[in-house]
């Protein structure tokens, strides 16, 4: 037996091809939505396995660094250090901010980390695709090639300028932001210390004070001044576990003696997939239903339309004598066919446009996979309409009168 | 008269019930002996179509009795399970337009219906070939519907209305689109086709140049027929 779908679809190539190509637009925007989501799980996994951590010390009752802010006293790495299970332990500051370079700015996330001898430690960038490490306690910064910075640049963060002195690659924060290194001193300067005008403003509020202001004793005041200008305060302690050692156990026993919340690996990715984009999830999720919805009533309606055309000859087919299910083949055949060609259109359009899209766009084998059986249960469903009306088709039709 | 044909005894057919009962057809006797070419005349609502949709089994009768090939298919009701092996197998059916698929080519237009019932292609191929070479088209068997004449489409349509050696072949308005003499092309052809495979053809039609060549005509008026001899003028 012929496949009359086949044949339909190879009579009238031009009319298929072209709707499988607007139908495929659409399929590609699906998959390039599914693979910003994937990109998003991505960005946060490689933003823990790039942070080299096998657990979180931030601010009590907070789900920092990440999705909350957390502060903490740089000096509390030395007791967790010396934590049973903890081979190493590195202070480290997170700021979102824009970076300027020249009239240009990019938006970043500032990492600061603790240059020097403590070459590897947790926050780190643990490879570089150009350049060095920062050696030098200030103004040097290592970038990742996605800001678009170049190994000599020289960049401006708040009121400081650092030359790029090394690249890196895949490092992003959760909502794929490129990540600048900087010293971790730099680092919180930028992040807690204020600007000129409210140190200003502060010092002589001091000054006003006479609790600090005592005559005969200037050295209080030029001591308050200098604690207020001093930051002493970092985002998280990430913690390097020996060998051998329990993340949870001594996840507990940090809370439990140093009054601090501890995340694990397994519960930061809870947080930054299950919280921190949660809603950018749902979103996709919605978006991705709707595309769906749309790719079927799109479907369905040409299927609808393309049979509309062929009444005549559905109802000469089923004269002669073609069962039910020989035309009920050839339309889901052809809905099929439709779904293959834009499925394929789509794939292609989304593997070759994923690149330049802002953010970065994973696309999975196993979403590929998973998008062409969605799309094939579509088409079928959306043939259901269609078949329903042709199998309705009265044969007598086709004799006149 | 022989009983391989088709033969028609008391068919009724009633649209509707009650007040708005309809008596489509009031009393139809008909018999086409194998090999015979019979016209089917009447008026617009004479019950025409009612009559060829009823021989055709894709409306059922409300009485009478319908013999095809020497087989009882109807009694007061259908005596055969499947109808649409019956349309497939034991009639054949021209229309006034050819009503080819489109997107199939001459060859498999006529192939179609032996591979609808379960023979291979290429038998259906070369049997389809047989009868387009019969009926003289066989060097459009690659051509596509649209690229046919129209006395070219209404011979592949005969080519698929004859491929299933039906007992049968009701044929409505064959000639209608025709000019008089692709119209007399078409009636020799179908005339030939008669004997030659010993088909009974009833034709449906209004066409007043085809009128004089049919030897037996039956008029259809009110849902009633009745015989009368014809012509039987000779197709130039």
């Amino acid at each position: 037996m012929i496949s009359l779908a086949g044949r339909d679809i190879l009579h009238s190539w031009g009319k298929f091809v072209f709707t499988g190509f607007g139908l495929g637009l659409l399929i590609g925007v699906t998959l390039v939505m599914a693979g910003v989501y994937r990109g998003m799980v991505d960005d946060g996994k490689a933003l823990l396995d790039n942070s080299g951590a096998d657990l979180w010390v931030v601010q009590r009752d907070t789900l920092g660094p990440y999705a909350e802010s957390s502060s903490i006293s740089d000096d509390l790495y030395r007791t967790v250090l010396a934590m049973p299970g903890v081979a190493q332990a590195a202070n480290v500051t997170y700021l979102t901010m824009q970076v300027r370079q020249g009239d240009n700015d990019v938006r970043a996330m500032v990492v600061g980390i603790i240059p020097g001898d403590a070459w590897g430690s947790p926050g780190w960038p643990p490879y570089l695709v150009d350049g060095r490490q920062i050696t030098r306690g200030h103004y040097e910064a290592v970038a990742d090639i996605a800001a678009g910075f170049r190994l000599g640049d020289e960049i401006t963060i708040r009121r400081n300028r650092y030359r790029v002195v090394g690249l890196t690659r895949r490092m992003v924060s959760s909502s794929g932001d490129p990540m600048v290194f900087i010293p971790l001193k730099d680092a919180q300067e930028a992040q807690f210390l204020k600007d000129n005008e409210a140190i200003l403003q502060n010092r002589r509020r001091t000054a006003a004070n006479p609790a600090f202001n005592r005559p005969g004793q200037p050295d209080i005041l030029d001591a308050v001044n200098a604690s207020q200008a001093n930051s002493t305060s970092v985002n998280a302690i990430l913690v390097r576990l020996a060998p051998g050692s329990d993340a949870e156990a001594v996840a507990q026993s940090i809370r439990r003696w140093k009054r601090l919340t501890v995340h694990t690996r397994a519960e930061m990715e809870d947080i930054l997939i299950g919280k921190l984009i949660a809603t950018s999830s749902k979103q996709i999720g919605m978006f991705l239903a709707i595309l769906s919805v749309v790719s079927a009533a799109i479907v369905a309606f040409i299927i609808y339309s393309l049979t509309m055309d062929k009444i005549r000859e559905i109802a000469v087919l089923k004269l002669i004598g073609t069962r039910n299910r020989t035309i009920a083949g050839m339309i889901l055949q052809q809905a099929l066919a439709l779904g293959a060609i834009g499925f394929a259109v789509g794939k292609i359009t989304a593997t070759f446009t994923a690149p330049y899209f802002p953010k970065y766009v994973l696309l999975l084998s196993q979403d590929a996979i998973t998008g062409f059986m969605a799309v094939l249960a579509i088409c079928a469903l959306a043939s259901l309409i269609a078949i329903r009306m042709a199998l309705k088709v009265d044969p007598a039709e086709a004799i006149g009168g | 008269m022989t009983s391989e044909g088709i033969r028609i005894e008391g068919l009724r057919k009633r649209y509707g019930e009650g007040d708005t009962a309809v008596d489509a057809l009031k009393h139809v006797d008909m018999e086409v002996a194998p090999g015979e070419v019979v016209g089917l005349i009447g008026p617009s609502g004479s019950g025409k179509s009612t009559l060829l949709k009823s021989l055709g089994a894709v409306i059922d009768p409300t009485a009478g009795r319908m013999t095809l090939g020497g087989t009882v298919i109807y009694d007061d009701g259908w005596k055969v399970t499947d109808l649409r092996a019956l349309r497939r197998d034991k009639i054949g059916f021209v229309f006034q337009a050819p009503y080819l698929i489109p997107f199939l080519d001459v060859v498999d237009n006529v192939a179609l219906l032996p591979m609808l019932a379960g023979h291979s292609n290429a038998e259906s191929r070369e049997r389809a070939l047989d009868l387009l070479t019969a009926l003289d088209v066989h060097h459009r068997a690659a051509a596509m519907p649209s690229q046919l004449s129209g006395g070219e489409q209404q011979r592949v349509a005969i080519a698929r209305g004859l491929i299933n050696r039906p007992p049968v072949i009701l044929a409505d308005e064959p000639t209608a689109p025709l000019d008089s003499e692709r119209a007399m092309a078409v009636m020799r052809i179908l005339h030939e086709m008669a004997k030659k495979y010993q088909t009974a053809i009833i034709i449906v039609t209004h066409d007043e140049k085809i009128i004089p060549t049919f030897k037996r005509i039956y008029h259809i008026r009110d849902g009633v027929t009745s015989e009368e001899a014809g012509e039987g003028r000779p197709i130039s």
